[in-house]
């Protein structure tokens, strides 16, 4: 399988600081990544440039088997929910399916009008009238009616109350068991993560620590869990600097 | 799959068709309609009232302009009369609409891109199908050129209205080159609309927030106005030079001076003395006795000093308008290109 996202010797400074450095890593296709660290780990940035928001100050980041960050072949094949999911808070959640459908290239209107129907969000209601999950859910049906070989998330979990976290994790794995879409998403807490992510990335301070599938990190590390895992490292990383 | 089939079934569309223009003229009309609403509400509004008072302005034009003799006392009564009811509103008017297009670039261009930034749904946007630059492109345009257009179809009823006060030969208010008015006119109008357009997208871009974006487009825009009418414009094409005070009046007059028997340029008041002290009669000549051979100008040009005039004849109006409206234009391409090279480069 291709690798969705190659960053080699990846970079990327804001105002003279390293935010992401010497970034070198190969998430294949097929997996739900789990891109992990503590805040202000360049999590973000790495989300960024992967989607083509940001550019990379040093390095190369390529998506989908080879594609440059950013470019249109790129985001033909890469759904994005970004931090706090934002969406036109003044348009319906019929105009925004409309929206994306006339920004796209495909779109899958029923797809996602059934997929609006099960959450109960009325088409007719604004964005802004929303609650925070339903706004969430919304993002992420507009994302999947994209059908993306790629989905990335930024923080998807971060404002949303236990019961809208577990309804948008079911979501996404509905979409990985129905189309295979590969997953990409980045938390600061892992734990809720733990049982939907198969590949881990964890991220500090702006260096990747470790990367690879659940099952052989944690097999070489004998550890039990993911989050146990990424305790042990981030422990370590933090004493390194210290 | 192996890693080979899929990289070369990924390949093979990477010189996929993007998506057709036509897309976004839907996305544009959905999000813009209310600025769009607001663009021709206003120009509607003041087109309303430009028709509605030029329309009785004109009926009386028409009376006074058919006045016969034309240098009878009677006739140069009825044009001072026309002058005193109308003039104060034209001149109101123009002045009203020298700020038509900030307030098209702050209020309907800036916040284009300053709301997505400020709001976060950039990061939507930006990362859809169609590409950002497309997205700009078939935002900005669109709205720019529907702004200028509207604004220069506003700029042929300005015309028809403000006739009688721009040198009508009968009684001439002000050269058509006048600062007041000149921009309003021929392309102007609508060039300035687009430059402040251009301006306002770029403000957003670069502020990221809209009430700053707004109000650094009006200062910008201001600022560039300010310099065009009072520094710029009246160096398009060399001033003519003459000596004789009798000037059409379609001449826009730039600067006048004396120069003495030394060749120097003589000061006000070195004017006034030589006045007061050699002809004390002409201390008496009033706007009303302007056709006495007390013609200070004669008077002092007799006594070896000369008069000085420089201005831009009325016959440069045109080219005047497509100089101003060529760098315009110029100006608001480079601001457009600056703008969705930041968007292409500094989106986050």
């Amino acid at each position: 399988m291709a690798n969705v996202i190659e960053a080699d010797h990846l970079g990327k400074h804001y105002r003279g600081t390293w935010a992401l450095r010497e970034c070198t890593l190969a998430i294949p296709a097929g997996h739900v990544a789990a891109l992990v660290g503590p805040n202000g780990a360049g999590k973000t940035t790495l989300l960024n440039l992967a989607v083509g928001l940001a550019e990379p100050s040093a390095g190369a980041v390529t998506v989908l088997g080879g594609r440059t960050a950013g470019s249109r072949a790129a985001l033909d094949g890469i759904a994005f929910v970004a931090q706090d999911t934002p969406v036109y808070q003044n348009l319906s959640a019929k105009d925004l399916l409309h929206l994306t459908r006339n920004l796209n290239r495909h779109f899958d209107l029923g797809y996602a009008r059934g997929r609006l129907g099960e959450l109960g969000i009325p088409l007719k209601r604004k964005a802004g009238k929303l609650s925070g999950g339903q706004q969430a859910q919304l993002a992420l049906t507009l994302a999947l009616g994209r059908r993306p070989r790629l989905l990335v998330l930024d923080e998807p979990l971060a404002n949303l109350d236990p019961v809208a976290r577990h309804d948008f994790m079911a979501t996404v794995m509905a979409a990985v068991a129905a189309d295979g879409v590969s997953v990409l998403l980045s938390s600061h807490v892992l734990a809720e993560l733990e049982r939907v992510a198969d590949y881990l990335i964890l991220l500090s301070q702006g260096q990747v620590q470790l990367a690879g599938k659940a099952g052989d990190l944690l097999a070489s590390h004998r550890m039990a869990g993911l989050e146990e895992l990424a305790l042990a490292y981030l422990r370590k990383t933090l004493e390194v600097a210290r | 799959m192996s890693a080979l089939t899929m990289s070369a079934r990924l390949g093979n569309d990477t010189d996929l068709r993007p998506v057709p223009w036509r897309r976004m003229a839907w996305v544009t009309w959905r999000q813009h309609r209310f600025a769009l609403a607001g663009v021709a509400g206003l120009l509607g509004v003041l087109a309303a009232y430009l028709v509605f008072t030029g329309l009785p302005m004109h009926h009386a034009f028409a009376a006074v302009a058919a006045c016969r003799p034309a240098s009878s006392l009677a006739c140069g009564n009825a044009i001072g009369d026309f002058d005193n009811a109308h003039w104060s509103t034209a001149e109101a008017i123009a002045v009203l609409l020298q700020v038509v297009p900030a307030l098209i670039g702050a209020f309907a261009a800036a916040p284009i891109l300053a709301r997505e930034l400020e709001t976060g749904t950039f990061r939507y946007a930006w990362t859809q199908g169609i590409g950002r630059t497309r997205w700009t492109l078939a935002k900005l345009v669109p709205l720019a050129v529907t702004a200028a257009a509207a604004a220069g179809a506003f700029s042929v009823l300005f015309y028809w209205y403000f006739k009688p006060f721009v040198d009508q030969g009968l009684q001439t208010r002000l050269p058509p080159l006048a600062p007041l008015v000149f921009d309003l006119h021929g392309v102007a109008f609508a060039a300035w609309t687009l430059a402040a357009c251009s301006i306002g997208a770029l403000a957003g871009m670069l502020i990221r927030r809209v009430v700053p974006a707004i109000a650094a487009t009006m200062a910008a825009w201001a600022g560039l106005a300010l310099a065009a009418g009072l520094f710029l414009r009246q160096h398009y094409l060399t001033p003519l030079v003459a000596h004789n005070p009798n000037l059409p009046g379609s001449a826009w007059i730039i600067s006048s001076w004396y120069t003495g028997r030394n060749g120097k340029p003589l000061s006000q008041a070195a004017v006034s003395q030589f006045l007061q002290g050699y002809h004390p009669a002409a201390q008496q000549v009033g706007p009303n006795s302007v056709q006495t051979n007390l013609d200070p100008v004669g008077y002092i040009t007799q006594h070896g000093y000369k008069f000085w005039v420089t201005y831009q004849p009325g016959s440069r109006f045109w080219p005047f308008q497509w100089i101003e409206g060529g760098y315009l234009l110029g100006l608001s391409v480079l601001l457009i290109a600056a703008t969705i090279w930041l968007v292409r480069h500094r989106a986050a």
